[in-house]
């Protein structure tokens, strides 16, 4: 990975004692939006870290804070109303909340880059695509609009535009769909970040589509040894994509785990109703099981565990005592890498 | 022409009812259908969207080509599936079969009755017997009306199903059915969940006892967990009031759950059309292997062994389809033939009178069997 030396020798003294420090890491991370009905709780204490290489996918159902967390460590969060009153975010080592906005707006863009869900209203209609994609070159490095225009044109080619050189003046309603979506990753890898954050990068497209698009963001992350951080709700996108997986609800990681394991013997009974909730493609199943209720107002998040009003093994520790993310272990109490369970009862739920 | 010798044919194994007159006609269409027998059947389906030029003379200079010649049969108390791609034109035929787009050329056989020709009452009637679930529930639904207005609005038009007196007790019946506590009547869309939204779409389809309903998407604005609660109250429904669905929709797993036949379209036209497993077990149309080996699979070890075709390029702008086979643009198997010949869709050759679940209807020039779904 190639870091421009100028900026990296400010951090030097910090970043040599830390090699094998993560990439990122949010630690105790809560946000909360102030609104007239009250103080809604996006996200009450999330912890997750990124190495390089990496793909971590942060898996929730709308509401359960995964797109909150992610803007807030972009530094993107409308504040007011947001607000986080507690909680790192630290970027190489760097807790990058007590940074002053100058230095957050160095490394948003050139360090971390985010790309967003729908591409037709994140680019902006009244430029040139070659534009909005030199502007990274012309913002950040000072670049001049004929350099930059060059740039712009290689990036495009990179992500495999067809003729990029005719299509660079064409506007973003002239480009289709999975078109779109691959320019807003050549924007994200203008600057060559160590870290991108991708928002539901395929939701918006159609299956074919979606397959060259995760194809071509898991060839340009292997390429360049990127972290990458995979928001979505799509059990079959994190499948295919991701090393490790975060399933939130209600604004709390629920369960952590490596891809096999989560897919193979979940531990949260959350995760466990979302894995038997979908359909499946290669089999046909009788009735499917739906998980009962709906997702908890985040103005009211239920007392104890959040999921007790919907889960199938609720028993009354769950309506007082908020469970902590353990460990998950063997039956014979050996520790399982990576793998975490907020669930009083994850024992029964893993081991049956 | 070989074209009007196809339609022919075709046509020939519809049962057309030789009702003339409305009170015919209307007699005709509330004759019940005994199951299994086929309740809808469309036959060339055209919808062409003409492209103008010009501000005070306009001039045609082309057409979106939205639906081209599609034919298939529903049957009493099946499903269904209907999928594609965007652009394919599946709410296009979705509108069609409701009569809210007049078709281009074609039929559609409803009860032997084709309801492209019908106006009136005839068509009222008609109306009344095919329903439609839409799929953005938070759009669908007027946010100024109450849940009771909006469930209850289908017996203003239709006031012979429920009299006016009792049809408060209707309204709060229908609640009851799709899961919705019968209280929540003067309440408002905004005060429900995506989910409950979804349930009462589903409600006012279901006021008018139809025996079709086309559903437009229904769950894919919804969240993975309530997915499953409104596509199992789909499926009680079809059983409790014995419903014919057509269900449309671009999610692959979802189709296949709920669907007892499905139809791929592209561009248009059906690509293949077969029962379930036909279809997703032994698909012969590379276009459906290629969508079906697509579709992420969750279950990491299953997707290791899987073959996935990643398709190249868009798909083309019905205003200027490919000749000959439409798919051959991003097809690796297209040859010269690909780009002459329109296939037909019928059961390939290779599979005729072979007892396989290959030999279903697929209209492609070198229809193979592949199994894409299944790890090797």
């Amino acid at each position: 990975m190639t870091t421009t030396p100028t900026e990296k020798t400010a951090n030097t003294p910090e970043q040599s004692g830390k090699k094998d420090a993560p990439l990122l890491e949010v630690r105790d991370l809560h946000v909360e939006f102030h609104t007239r009905d009250g103080i809604a709780k996006a996200v009450n204490g999330v912890n997750y870290s990124v190495n390089a290489g990496e793909t971590l996918a942060v898996l929730g159902e709308s509401g359960s804070g995964k797109s909150v967390t992610a803007q807030a460590v972009m530094g993107i969060l409308d504040m007011p109303p947001g607000a986080i009153p507690k909680g790192e975010i630290l970027f190489r080592g760097q807790d990058m909340l007590k940074m002053s906005p100058e230095e957050r707006r160095k490394i948003r863009g050139a360090k971390i880059a985010m790309i967003f869900q729908d591409a037709l209203s994140a680019l902006n209609p009244v430029l040139s695509v070659g534009y909005q994609l030199g502007e990274m070159f012309r913002v950040h490095q000072g670049m001049s609009k004929k350099d930059a225009k060059a740039k712009a044109i290689e990036l495009m080619d990179r992500v495999r535009i067809p003729a990029a050189k005719e299509r660079v003046d064409d506007y973003p309603h002239q480009f289709s769909g999975g078109m779109r979506q691959r320019i807003m990753i050549a924007m994200a890898l203008a600057l060559e970040p160590d870290l991108i954050i991708a928002d539901e990068p395929t939701t918006a497209l159609d299956v074919t589509v979606q397959a060259q698009v995760m194809d071509l963001l898991a060839e340009l992350q292997r390429e360049f040894n990127m972290g990458l951080i995979l928001i979505t709700h799509d059990l079959g996108v994190v499948a295919d994509v991701a090393d490790k997986i975060a399933v939130m609800y209600a604004g709390r990681i629920v369960e952590t785990a490596p891809v096999h394991e989560l897919y193979k013997r979940p531990a949260h009974p959350y995760t466990r109703g979302l894995l038997d909730s979908i359909p499946r493609l290669d089999q046909k199943g009788q009735e499917l099981y739906a998980i009962k209720g709906l997702p908890p107002n985040l103005l009211r998040i239920p007392t104890g565990c959040a999921f007790n009003p919907r889960c199938p093994k609720a028993q009354d520790i769950c309506r007082s005592e908020t469970p902590a993310l353990h460990q998950v272990t063997e039956q014979d109490g050996a520790a399982m890498a990576g793998r975490g369970s907020a669930c009083h009862f994850w024992k029964e739920t893993i081991h049956g | 022409m070989a074209e009007t010798g196809m339609k022919d044919e075709a046509l020939s194994d519809v049962v057309a009812s030789d009702a003339s007159t409305t009170a015919e006609v209307e007699a005709v269409l509330d004759a019940p259908v005994e199951r299994g027998e086929p309740i809808l059947q469309v036959r060339n389906l055209v919808k062409h969207f003409p492209l103008t030029q010009g501000v005070l003379f306009k001039k045609q200079v082309g057409a979106v080509k939205a639906v081209d010649g599609v034919s298939f049969d529903l049957y009493q108390g099946e499903t269904l599936g209907i999928v594609g791609e965007s652009g394919c034109g599946k709410s296009t035929v979705a509108k069609l079969l409701m009569t809210l787009e007049t078709a281009t050329s074609g039929e559609v056989f409803y009860k032997g009755q084709d309801i492209t020709k019908l106006s009136g009452r005839a068509l009222k009637a008609v109306r009344r017997n095919i329903q439609m679930v839409f799929q953005d529930p938070y759009t669908s639904l007027n946010p100024r009306m109450t849940v009771g207005d909006i469930i209850g609005e289908p017996f203003d038009i239709h006031p012979e199903v429920a009299p006016k007196g009792d049809r408060r007790r209707r309204v709060q019946e229908l609640l009851d059915v799709v899961g919705l506590n019968p209280e929540y009547i003067n309440r408002y869309p905004h005060q429900f969940s995506g989910g409950q939204r979804q349930r009462i779409g589903i409600a006012r389809g279901l006021a008018l006892n139809p025996e079709i309903i086309i559903c437009d998407e229904p769950v894919s604005a919804l969240d993975v967990s309530v997915q499953a609660q409104v596509i199992n109250l789909m499926e009680k429904l079809q059983d409790e009031f014995n419903l014919s669905y057509v269900f449309i929709a671009h999610d692959l797993s979802i189709v296949r759950h709920i669907s007892d036949r499905v139809g791929v379209m592209y561009l248009g036209k059906l690509a293949e059309i077969g029962t379930d497993a036909e279809i997703y077990d032994h698909p012969t149309h590379p276009y459906t292997q290629a969508l079906l080996s697509a579709v992420p699979v969750p279950d990491p070890e299953a997707r290791e062994g899987r073959e996935r075709i990643i398709l190249t390029g868009d798909v083309p702008s019905p205003a200027n389809p490919p000749s000959g086979c439409r798919f051959r643009t991003r097809c690796w198997k297209a040859q010269d033939k690909c780009a002459e010949e329109v296939p037909v869709l019928a059961v390939p050759e290779v599979f005729a009178g072979r007892s396989t679940l290959a030999a279903h209807e697929s209209a492609c020039h070198f229809a193979e069997e592949k199994d894409v779904v299944h790890a090797a």
